[in-house]
C-alpha cells in the first residue's frame, strides 16, 4: 500500500535529478536574492567563468575528476546497501599510499612508477576502508559511524607522519618532500603541446582519464559481473541475498574495499596530478562532494559522471563569482551542494507523486 | 438466519471506480450492507476486495461513485474521517504497539487531551463495559505482545468498538487463528451483529461465509459479481461465482510407493536472535517421490524449519542429505543448493524475488554462478533473458517480457518465475512454502499440476502452508507443528481437518505413529 510510485524509466534517469538541480538552482538563487544581487546574473557569471574559456574548462574538469572518485566510491557502496562517509579519509590515507609507493619505486621509469603510485593510492584507500567494512561484517557496527570516525583518524595519523618524520626539512607546513619526477602525471596542457597544440596551464591532468576508466569500471563491475550481481542483490534486497547463498558479511567487505580504493584514487589527481606531494587536507572536501554527487547521479556511474561535471562547473565557476562578487562568496556552493544533497537525498520521493499523478494521466 | 438483520442499510456503495494505471481493481461496484447483518465479501485474491476496503476506510479515495453512511453520502478520504462515520476495521496484520499495554493500544489515537490519565480512567471503564456486554474478557494492563494472536486481534475489535465503530470491516480475520480461536471470532461476530452492529468480513475462505455470515457477496477481476443471501447459497455455487467456471474437485492422494530417503532430519532445533526455541527438535525422513506436507497455524516453527534446512539460518541437531552429513550449525545456502536441494520460499517479495529487478535477473537468483549465464566472472544477460523467455512461455507468465521488473508482475506470475527457477533446476530435495498464497485459482491449478509432475520426476518434496486444503489435496504424508513440536503424523486418507486442527492447536497426538 506504502510501495513508492513506479514511474517510467526516462522519468526515473532524467526527470527526476533534472528536477532535482533545478529546485536547489531556485532555492540558492532565493538566497542569492536575499543577498542584494541578481541571481540570474550570478549565474551567468558562473557559466562563463567554468565554460567560457579554456582555463575556465580546464578547472571544471580538474574539479571534476576528483568528484567522479568520489561519487563511484559512494556509489558503488550505496549499490551494496552500505553508505560509505569516509571518501575524505580514504583519500588521506591514499596520499599517503601513493607517497610511499613512488618514494619506494624512485628510480623507476614513468611507465612503471605511476602505475605502482595509483596501486599505492588504491591499496591504501581500500585497507583503510577495510577496517569498516570489517566491522561492520563482524561486529555490526554501523559504517557511517565508523568511516566518518576514521576521517578524524586518518587527518590526525597525516598530521602526526607529516610534523614528525615525513615533513619536508626547512618548510614550516605540514607537508612532505616532492615525488618523483617520473611518478607526476602529465597535465592536459603538457600533452597537448607535446602534439604542438597550445593549451593554457590548468591543473587538468591525466587523472580524468582513470576517472572516466574508473566509471566504466564500476558500471561493467556491478552490471556485468557475478560480484556485482551480488552486491546488488545485496543492496536492493538482503534478505533475498541471504536466501540466494550470497554471504552479507563477504560483500559488505570487498563493497567497502572497492569503495575505499576508489576514494583513494583523489590522491592520484591531487599528489600526482597537481600538489606533487602529501599536503595536510589535499583532499579539499572532495570526499564529501562524493556523497552529494552519487546521491544527484542516482549511484550510477554514468549519473556520478554527469553530477560531478556539474559540481566542477559549480566550484570553478563559484569561484569566479565570488571573485567578480564579493558579496558572494565560495560558500554559496556549499549552500547549493546541500540543497542538492536536501532534494535528492532527504526529499527523495518529493518529486516522486506529483510525477505519478502526471503520469497517470497518460497510461490509464 | 436469511432474517437477520434489518431492511435498513448501514452502508451503501454506488458506482464505485478505482484504477490504479493500467490495473482496473475496482469496476463500478454497487454493495449495500444491511444494518445489523454480516455481510461477506469472497473472491480470489487480487479480485478487487483489498481496494474496496480500502476505499471504505478511507487509505484510497475512489475515482467515480458515492459511498452512503445511514443514507448520508459522505467524502471517506482518511481512515479518520472513516472512524468519525462509525467504521472500524480490523487488518489482516494487526496494528498493534507490541510494547504497550492492551489500554494504552485501545487509548492510541483517541488519547483525548495532552495528560493520559483521564482518557486512561475511561477507556478503562469502557474496556470492561464493552467486555462484559460481549464476553470479551481481555486484561486492559496486558502486555500486547504477551497475548497470543487471537487475543491481539480482539483488542483490535475493541479498539474499533472504542472508537464508536458501527460497522466493523474484518479483513482476512481468521488467516492467522487455529481452527478453536476461529470459532471464538465467530461467536463474536455474531454476538456484535445482535447488538446491531453490522459486519463486513473479507474472506477467501468458503468454510467462513457458510458459518457466520447472513449475505455474501461475490468479486471477481475487480467486478462485482453478485450478492446472495447466504442461506439460499452453497459453498460450490460460490466458488463457480468466485472464478466464473465450474472447477472439477480435485482428487486426494493414495497412498503411492515412495522411493528412497534422501533428506534426513534429527533433533532439528532453531532459536531466534532472543534466544526463544522456535523448532524445537524436529526428526522426520523425507523420500525420493514424496511430498510431506507441514500444517501449522503461521509462527509455529514452519517457516524456520525451511530456512535452517535451506542454510538461511542456523540450528542444532543433524541434516543427512543423499549420504552427506550437513552441520546446521553452520548454515551454508549456496552449498545446499550445490547438493541439489532446492527452495520455493513462502515469502516471495522477501527472500524469493528481488522486486527491482528484471525477471531474467529474477531467474538467476542463487544460481548465478550457474554455467548459463556465462563463463568466468562475467554474467551473459542475453542467455538470462532468453531462458526467462522460454520459461515464461512454458509456465504461462504474463507478460511474456524477461527485462520487466518483477515488482510489476502480478502475485501469480511473481510466483510462477520463482517456481521456473527452482523446479527447471531438476531438484533432488524440493522446499516449498505457501506455493499459491496470493496466487489466482487459475494458476493454483497449475502450480499443483507442476508439484506433482516433480514429485513424479522423483524430487523429495517438503511442502509447507497454512491452506490445509492445499496440505490435503497435495501432500502423502502429514506432519503437524504446533510451537516448533511436531504434534503428530497422518496420511491425508486417514485424517480430516477437525483432526489435523486439534493437532495443529497442540493437542495431543490421539494415536501416536511408529513412524518419525
Amino acid at each position: 500500500m506504502s510501495r513508492p510510485v513506479e514511474l517510467p524509466r526516462f522519468a526515473d534517469v532524467v526527470l527526476v535529478p533534472a528536477l532535482t538541480v533545478l529546485a536547489a538552482f531556485v532555492m540558492s538563487g532565493l538566497v542569492v536574492l536575499a543577498i542584494g544581487e541578481n541571481p540570474l546574473e550570478a549565474i551567468w557569471i558562473v557559466l562563463r567563468g567554468a565554460l567560457g574559456s579554456a582555463t575556465g574548462i580546464g578547472f571544471t574538469l580538474y574539479y571534476a575528476t576528483s568528484f567522479i572518485f568520489a561519487g563511484l566510491a559512494v556509489a558503488l557502496a550505496f549499490q551494496a546497501g552500505l553508505f560509505n562517509i569516509g571518501g575524505e579519509g580514504q583519500a588521506a590515507m591514499a596520499g599517503l599510499g601513493a607517497l610511499l609507493a613512488l618514494i619506494l619505486f624512485e628510480g623507476a621509469p614513468a611507465i612503471l612508477l605511476i602505475p605502482a603510485g595509483v596501486l599505492g593510492a588504491a591499496l591504501f584507500g581500500g585497507a583503510y576502508a577495510f577496517l569498516p567494512g570489517y566491522l561492520q561484517a563482524m561486529r555490526g557496527s554501523h559504517v557511517v559511524i565508523t568511516t566518518i570516525m576514521f576521517n578524524f583518524i586518518a587527518v590526525a595519523i597525516l598530521e602526526y607522519l607529516l610534523a614528525n618524520w615525513m615533513g619536508r626539512p626547512g618548510s614550516g607546513a605540514p607537508e612532505s618532500r616532492f615525488i618523483p619526477t617520473a611518478g607526476m602525471l602529465p597535465g592536459l596542457h603538457q600533452m597537448a603541446a607535446g602534439l604542438g597544440i597550445t593549451l593554457p596551464r590548468t591543473p587538468l591532468n591525466l587523472s580524468f582519464a582513470l576517472a572516466l576508466i574508473a566509471a566504466f569500471g564500476v558500471w561493467f563491475l556491478l552490471w556485468q559481473t557475478r560480484l556485482g550481481y551480488e552486491m546488488r542483490v545485496m543492496g536492493a534486497q538482503p534478505p533475498a541475498a541471504v536466501y540466494a547463498g550470497i554471504r552479507p558479511a563477504r560483500i559488505t567487505i570487498i563493497a567497502m574495499v572497492l569503495s575505499g580504493a576508489l576514494a583513494g584514487l583523489i590522491a592520484v589527481n591531487e599528489i600526482m596530478g597537481v600538489q606533487h606531494r602529501l599536503v595536510l587536507g589535499f583532499t579539499e572536501g572532495a570526499g564529501f562532494v562524493g556523497i552529494a554527487v552519487a546521491l544527484m547521479g542516482r549511484a550510477h556511474p554514468l549519473g556520478v559522471v554527469l553530477a560531478s561535471l556539474l559540481f566542477g562547473i559549480l566550484y570553478q565557476g563559484g569561484a569566479e563569482l565570488a571573485f567578480d562578487k564579493p558579496s558572494i562568496t565560495r560558500d554559496m556552493i556549499v549552500v547549493m551542494q546541500g540543497f542538492v544533497i536536501l532534494f535528492a537525498g532527504a526529499l527523495g520521493f518529493a518529486f516522486h507523486k506529483p510525477l505519478a499523478r502526471l503520469f497517470k494521466g497518460h497510461t490509464a | 438466519m436469511s432474517g437477520a438483520g434489518t431492511d435498513l442499510p448501514a452502508l451503501e456503495l454506488s458506482g464505485i471506480d478505482k484504477r490504479f494505471g493500467a490495473v482496473h481493481a475496482n469496476k463500478a461496484i454497487d454493495l449495500v450492507v444491511r444494518k445489523g447483518s454480516v455481510h461477506g465479501i469472497v473472491g480470489e485474491n487480487g479480485a478487487g476486495k483489498s481496494t474496496l476496503m480500502s476505499i471504505i476506510y478511507g487509505f484510497y479515495e475512489a475515482d467515480a461513485g458515492e459511498v452512503r453512511v445511514d443514507g448520508r453520502p459522505v467524502r471517506i478520504r482518511t481512515p479518520s474521517d472513516a472512524i468519525r462515520l462509525g467504521i472500524g476495521m480490523v487488518h489482516q496484520h494487526f496494528m498493534l504497539v507490541e510494547t504497550m499495554s492492551v489500554l494504552d493500544n485501545v487509548l492510541l489515537g483517541a488519547e483525548g487531551g495532552a495528560l493520559l490519565a483521564k482518557g486512561q480512567s475511561k477507556a478503562r471503564k469502557a474496556l470492561e463495559e464493552l467486555g462484559a456486554r460481549y464476553q470479551l474478557p481481555v486484561d486492559p494492563d496486558a502486555i500486547v505482545g504477551d497475548l497470543s494472536v487471537g487475543q491481539q486481534q480482539r483488542v483490535e475489535i475493541l479498539k474499533a468498538l472504542y472508537r464508536g465503530a458501527e460497522i466493523l470491516i474484518l479483513d482476512e480475520p481468521t488467516a492467522v487463528l487455529t481452527p478453536s480461536e476461529a470459532d471464538q471470532l465467530f461467536e463474536l461476530v455474531r454476538a456484535l451483529r445482535d447488538q446491531g452492529k453490522s459486519i463486513l468480513l473479507i474472506t477467501h475462505k468458503l468454510r467462513e461465509i457458510m458459518a457466520v455470515t447472513d449475505q455474501v457477496s461475490v468479486m471477481r477481476r475487480g467486478a462485482m459479481v453478485g450478492t446472495v443471501a447466504t442461506s439460499a447459497t452453497n459453498p460450490s455455487q460460490l466458488a463457480e461465482m468466485m472464478v466464473g467456471q465450474h472447477l472439477p474437485q480435485q482428487k486426494r492422494n493414495g497412498s503411492e510407493t515412495v522411493g528412497a530417503p534422501v533428506l534426513s532430519v534429527r533433533d532439528l532445533t532453531v532459536k531466534d536472535g532472543q534466544g526463544t526455541i522456535r523448532l524445537n527438535g524436529c526428526s522426520f525422513t523425507l523420500h525420493a517421490g514424496e511430498i510431506l506436507g507441514i500444517a501449522a497455524v503461521s509462527g509455529n516453527g514452519q517457516s524456520e524449519l525451511l530456512e535452517a534446512l535451506a542454510g538461511m539460518r542456523p540450528a542444532t541437531g543433524q541434516i543427512e542429505m543423499a549420504g552427506m552429513t550437513i552441520d546446521p550449525s553452520r548454515p551454508d545456502a549456496a552449498r545446499m543448493r550445490e547438493l541439489g536441494l532446492l527452495h520455493v520460499p513462502e515469502d516471495r517479495h522477501r527472500h524469493g524475488l528481488v522486486l527491482p529487478f528484471a525477471a531474467s535477473e529474477n531467474g538467476m537468483l542463487g544460481h548465478h554462478h550457474a554455467a548459463d549465464y556465462g563463463a568466468g566472472i562475467r554474467l551473459d544477460h542475453q542467455a538470462a533473458e532468453q531462458q526467462m523467455a522460454a520459461r515464461m512461455q512454458q509456465y504461462d507468465v504474463r507478460p511474456q517480457d524477461p527485462t520487466l521488473r518483477a515488482s510489476r508482475f502480478s502475485g501469480g506470475n511473481q510466483q510462477k518465475i520463482v517456481l521456473a527457477r527452482e523446479m527447471e533446476r531438476g531438484p533432488r530435495v524440493l522446499l516449498v512454502g505457501q506455493p499459491t498464497r496470493g496466487v489466482d485459482i487459475g494458476a493454483i491449478a497449475f502450480i499443483h499440476q507442476r508439484i506433482r509432475e516433480m514429485r513424479a520426476a522423483g524430487a523429495a518434496i517438503l511442502l509447507v502452508s497454512v491452506e490445509l486444503d492445499e496440505i490435503l489435496t497435495l501432500s502423502d504424508r502429514i506432519l503437524c507443528l504446533c510451537a516448533g513440536r511436531i504434534t503428530g503424523e497422518r496420511r491425508p486418507a486417514e485424517t480430516n481437518e477437525r483432526e489435523l486442527g486439534l493437532m495443529m492447536a497442540g493437542a495431543a497426538d490421539p494415536v501416536p505413529s511408529a513412524a518419525a
